[in-house]
């Protein structure tokens, strides 16, 4: 299980290496996520139109070890954009990643950019 | 700098270094504390939710970081064997020496074991550290899968026993209690209070068994089979959890000489102090009065003196009385007992109100000329303890007729507000926190709201009984100082659930972000946004496919979220009936998409372990052959369970089936602040449970009687009559007005039991709106649910029939492929998913 969630791990915008096309816009719901098969990787991506900006994320609860993030609600605290788990309502930042009602590890976070329509997500490898 | 060794890291030692750390010049100190156990200090108090989250970290009083923050060497795993006075050092069973300026010796104590023939058995627990718990849970699993039957029994009948007793039920064996004293709880009920309990505890499923005097521990090759007590007089048991009392672990104290009690305990005098001036001991293991106080409270300023005593403050000494009131924390029967519980007539007058039909005892003992209130105890409704426990402390002045105190509630109560108490009231006395401070806290500025208060005064964060009462304090204070106290949703919404409604009914809000953009602030979180869905749907009957996005992950995907992020899907089966060929139909289902299958408390199939690719294809061939949601998922209607009736049943009085099958039919669907159960009796026998239920129905001579407010879970609760001897139309009139009403007027995941508590008036004033229409209103409740009623679509059927809606059912945005971290594993016949990593340990029940 340490494996699984080892293989996440945030990536900042200017570590970028592939920005791997993931789908069209309109694949993914107002203001909700879904999830972005890379490699054996799973990313919840998140489209905070409130906000008119996007996320991206570890769809794996560090909680759980479930692949259920991207079926979460968003919403904020204090205006910082987050994301509850659907499980227990864990609830995280979705700019640092930061758990906010509790002690849990950050979840990894990654870049989101948009081109022609469509969804890119940065990945360093 | 001077050094303070502790010995025992359980709730007093921890409460000693917090205490200490606290106080100015400590500085100056180091404080080392050693601690057998090999965790850091965690609440004993709460021990028994091990059982539920088996989370050990969740009990820790601080985590081991404190400790470093605070420059508290903390040493776990080790045991103290030896004092040195004359050196002033100790050692430990690692054979390392240190030297003390200061000892304070918070050793607790440990169960008592008495010494029966048999006792070393496999199987004989005691209830004592988290350690021991482990090890029940391990065995239970064990004994259930070679006796699936098993039975588990309590050797003690007090307070911990029963306690014990709630755990072995709760880890699925029939647990028995066995006391040898001819009552329960002997310290702190009276005979009658204690066959009051005993019935309670007995319809709640625990086995009692009093007067008994255990002679042998019966067992096979070393594992207990049984209790023997006479010569034909035994109980065949699986397990034994002995609560038979504690000894203080004083033997620190004896090997080196300080003045020990007769049986046992360190001698203290009020400052804490032992027989040597420089070693002090708190908790459970100093004896103070002649007394050994089992309880936290009393540990806790026991720490507070050793602290300022320690740091030179002469004047902070232990009073001599020390308040012993309990209030059992057993889930589903109140009981306490507070001052003097039983009270010789030569000393006052008791006032005693008994009913056995509703397992209620109350008894106040009253002082000879009438005025104050001198102890009492209360069984099965305990929710005046905190009053009453305040009116006997601080001695205050009791009604002219002291029944008034006890007597089902009168209009306005016989004690006016909590603000009337002294300043001085203890209000939580774990933490010991005086009113004063509760509301000085608010007044002066520095907290604003209960959680602040809670922060700063740590009111009601030990045993958190005088949680009720620090709340009403706060939200009374903020009255009188004309703030007003707001039920508010969450930081984005400034109003209760039920001004939203208004709200949003008013100006016909039809989406999450117009609301939010009409009267809330910020982007929303999971806390509003399934408060505004359910209010859309109670008021338009907007089903989840319309805004998904808002939904609690089960609405969204309507479907309840398992464990492993799988589904379960429960299609409708109105009051339980089903045909064979239904039957056959959902037997090939479950077979085709190899589901886990399980029929459920509501007489309904469940399907568990879909994934969530599967759920419209499930649901697509569940719809063809006719079924419909069952709305399991859902904050709304599940089912209205129903006993044959009538139909078959040879006591029967009227149809309970059909008209079970009418009224779920009738609901179905019906979004609300929480779910909402029924249940139809063909008579007095209830064979359908229907008083366990938010509304319930039995089959009288003459018509229905119909009950509302039920409910099972985790605070069970029987429903209270509405109305008798009524005909099926007139059922459905009273329940279309008590539901609609319950559903504008309820906060969010307010069953309709805490909801007919919180409504001013209860029953009676349900009556009055429901039944006498005294608010003018039934009309329009009337004509609501009449709008919801037909309102009613199936929504896995719109779901399954809009390319759109069915896209939320992919795992992956970008590919076809399913989840791959799923692993399932056998069982029995059929799968179940994976253990959690820290439930293999544990073993799950
Ligand atoms: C299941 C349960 C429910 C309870 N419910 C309530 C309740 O509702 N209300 C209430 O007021 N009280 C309740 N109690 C009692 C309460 O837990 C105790 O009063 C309290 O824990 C006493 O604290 P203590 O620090 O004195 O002892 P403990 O918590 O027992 O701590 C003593 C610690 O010292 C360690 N130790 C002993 N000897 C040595 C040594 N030589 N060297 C190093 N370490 C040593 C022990 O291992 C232990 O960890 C309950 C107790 C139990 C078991
Ligand atoms: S409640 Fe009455 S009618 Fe219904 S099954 Fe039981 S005995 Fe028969
Ligand atoms: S189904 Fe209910 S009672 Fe059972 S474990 Fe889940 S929440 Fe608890
Ligand atoms: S009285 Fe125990 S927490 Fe307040």
């Amino acid at each position: 299980m340490e494996e699984l969630l080892s293989k996440y791990k945030t990536v900042k915008t200017d570590d970028v290496k592939v920005w791997f096309k993931a789908a069209s816009v309109e694949a993914f719901p107002i203001d909700g996520g879904a999830c972005v098969k890379y490699k054996d990787l799973q990313i919840a991506v998140f489209n905070f139109s409130r906000l008119n900006m996007w996320y991206a994320c570890q769809n794996l609860s560090p909680e759980k070890q479930e692949m259920v993030l991207s079926r979460g609600m968003l919403g904020d605290q204090k205006g910082t954009p987050k994301i509850a788990c659907p499980l227990h309502k864990k609830t995280f930042s979705l700019e640092t990643g930061e758990n906010l009602n509790g002690d849990l590890d950050p979840i990894a976070i990654y870049p989101v950019k948009i081109e022609n329509n469509f969804v890119y997500i940065g990945f360093s490898e | 700098m001077k050094k303070v060794i502790v010995v025992g890291n359980g709730m007093v030692g921890y409460k000693f270094c917090e205490k200490f750390v606290a106080k100015e010049g400590s500085e100056t100190y180091k404080i080392t504390v050693f601690g057998e156990e090999p965790r850091p200090a965690y609440d004993r108090v709460h021990l028994s939710e091990f059982f539920e989250s088996q989370d050990a970290k969740a009990l820790e009083m601080a985590p081991r970081s404190w400790y470093e923050e605070n420059n508290i060497d903390l040493v776990t795993d080790v045991r103290i064997t030896d004092i040195h006075r004359s050196k002033k050092t100790v050692t430990s069973a690692n054979e390392k020496e240190y030297e003390y300026d200061y000892l304070v010796l918070a050793t607790g104590s440990s169960a008592f074991v008495p010494p029966i023939k048999g006792v070393e058995k496999e199987g004989v627990f005691v209830y004592r550290t988290i350690e021991d718990l482990e090890g029940m849970l391990a065995y239970a699993v064990k004994v259930k899968a070679e006796n699936p039957n098993a039975r588990a029994a309590v050797l003690g009948g007090g307070l911990l026993g029963l306690e014990a007793g709630k755990a072995a039920m709760d880890m699925g064996l029939e647990p028995h209690i066995v006391e040898f004293a001819p009552k329960l709880m002997p310290r702190q009920l009276d005979s009658r209070s204690s066959q009051v309990l005993q019935l309670k505890l007995e319809s709640i499923g625990l086995n009692i068994h009093l007067s008994k005097a255990t002679n042998q521990i019966l067992g096979d090759d070393g594992f207990i089979t049984g209790m023997e007590f006479g010569e034909d007089d035994k109980l065949d048991v699986e397990m034994l959890i002995i609560s038979a009392g504690i000894r203080p672990r004083d033997e620190l104290g004896k090997t080196c000489d300080l003045e020990m009690g007769v049986r046992g305990g360190i001698v203290v005098n009020n400052k804490m102090q032992t027989s040597d001036s420089n070693i002090f001991a708190i908790g459970e293991v100093a004896l103070y009065n002649q007394m050994i106080y089992g309880l936290v409270a009393p540990g806790y300023d026991m720490a507070e003196i050793a602290a300022s005593q320690i740091m030179g403050n002469e004047e902070a000494l232990m009073p001599a009385e020390i308040d012993m009131s309990t209030k059992l924390k057993l889930i589903g029967v109140d009981v306490a007992s507070f001052g003097e519980p039983f009270m010789p007539a030569s000393k006052g007058h008791s006032v005693i109100f008994e009913n056995k039909t509703q397992h209620l005892y109350k008894r106040i003992n009253v002082s000879l000329d009438g005025k104050s209130l001198l102890g009492g105890i209360l069984v099965g409704d305990a929710s005046d303890y905190n009053m009453l426990h305040q009116v006997f402390l601080n001695g205050m002045a009791i009604p002219e007729d002291p029944a008034q105190l006890i007597l089902p509630a009168t209009e306005g109560g016989a004690f006016g507000s909590a603000l009337d108490l002294p300043d001085e009231a203890q209000i939580c006395s774990c933490e010991n926190v005086s009113k004063g401070q509760i509301c000085g806290a608010i007044k002066d500025g520095s907290c604003e709201d209960l959680a602040g208060v809670v922060a700063a005064t740590k009111a009601s964060t030990s045993c958190g009984g005088c949680k009720p009462m620090v709340t009403d304090l706060v939200t009374e204070t903020l009255k009188s100082l004309g703030k007003t106290v707001k039920n508010v949703i969450c930081e984005h919404f400034e109003y209760s659930r039920q001004e939203l409604y208004g709200i949003v009914k008013a100006k016909k809000l039809t989406s999450f972000n117009e609301v939010l953009d009409a009267c809330g602030t910020g982007q929303g979180c999971e806390t509003c946004k399934p408060v505004v869905s359910s209010i859309f749907a109670s008021l338009y009957n907007d089903t989840p496919n319309k805004e998904d996005v808002t939904q609690d992950t089960n609405d969204k995907f309507l479907a309840n979220i398992q464990r492993n992020g799988t589904y379960s899907v429960v299609p409708r089966i109105a009051g339980g009936e089903i045909t064979p060929e239904n039957l056959i139909v959902l037997g090939r289902i479950g077979k085709k998409y190899n589901l886990y299958t399980k029929i459920t408390g509501g007489a309904r199939i469940d399907f568990f372990g879909a994934e969530l690719n599967d759920l419209p294809a499930i649901w697509k061939e569940l719809i063809d052959a006719g079924f419909e949601s069952g709305h399991a998922y859902g904050k709304s209607l599940r089912t209205v369970k129903s006993c044959v009736g009538s139909t078959w049943c040879r006591y029967g009085l009227a149809e309970s089936i059909s008209f079970a099958i009418e009224l779920e039919n009738r609901y179905k669907g019906l979004r609300s602040p929480h779910k909402i159960k029924g249940g139809v009796s063909g008579c007095i026998r209830e064979c359908a449970e229907a008083r366990g239920k938010d509304f319930g129905i039995i089959a009288v001579e003459g018509g229905w009687n119909l009950y509302v407010g039920g409910n099972g879970g985790a605070t069970p609760r029987h429903a209270q009559l509405l109305a008798e001897k009524i005909d099926n139309e007139t059922v459905i009139k009273y329940l279309d007005r008590y539901l609609v009403y319950y559903i504008q007027t309820a906060a969010p995941l307010m069953r309709t039991a805490a909801w007919l508590d919180k409504l001013e008036g209860g029953i009676e004033q349900l009556k009055k709106v429901v039944i006498e229409d005294s608010l003018n209103i039934v009309e329009d409740l009337e004509k609501e649910m009449q709008f919801l009623v037909d309102a009613y679509e199936c929504e896995w059927k719109q779901a399954i029939e809009n390319e759109d809606a069915k896209k939320r059912f992919n795992h992956f945005v970008n590919s076809e492929d399913r989840d791959d971290n799923l692993v399932f594993v056998p069982l029995r016949d059929q799968k179940m998913p994976k253990l959690w990593e820290k439930d293999v340990k544990g073993a799950t029940l």
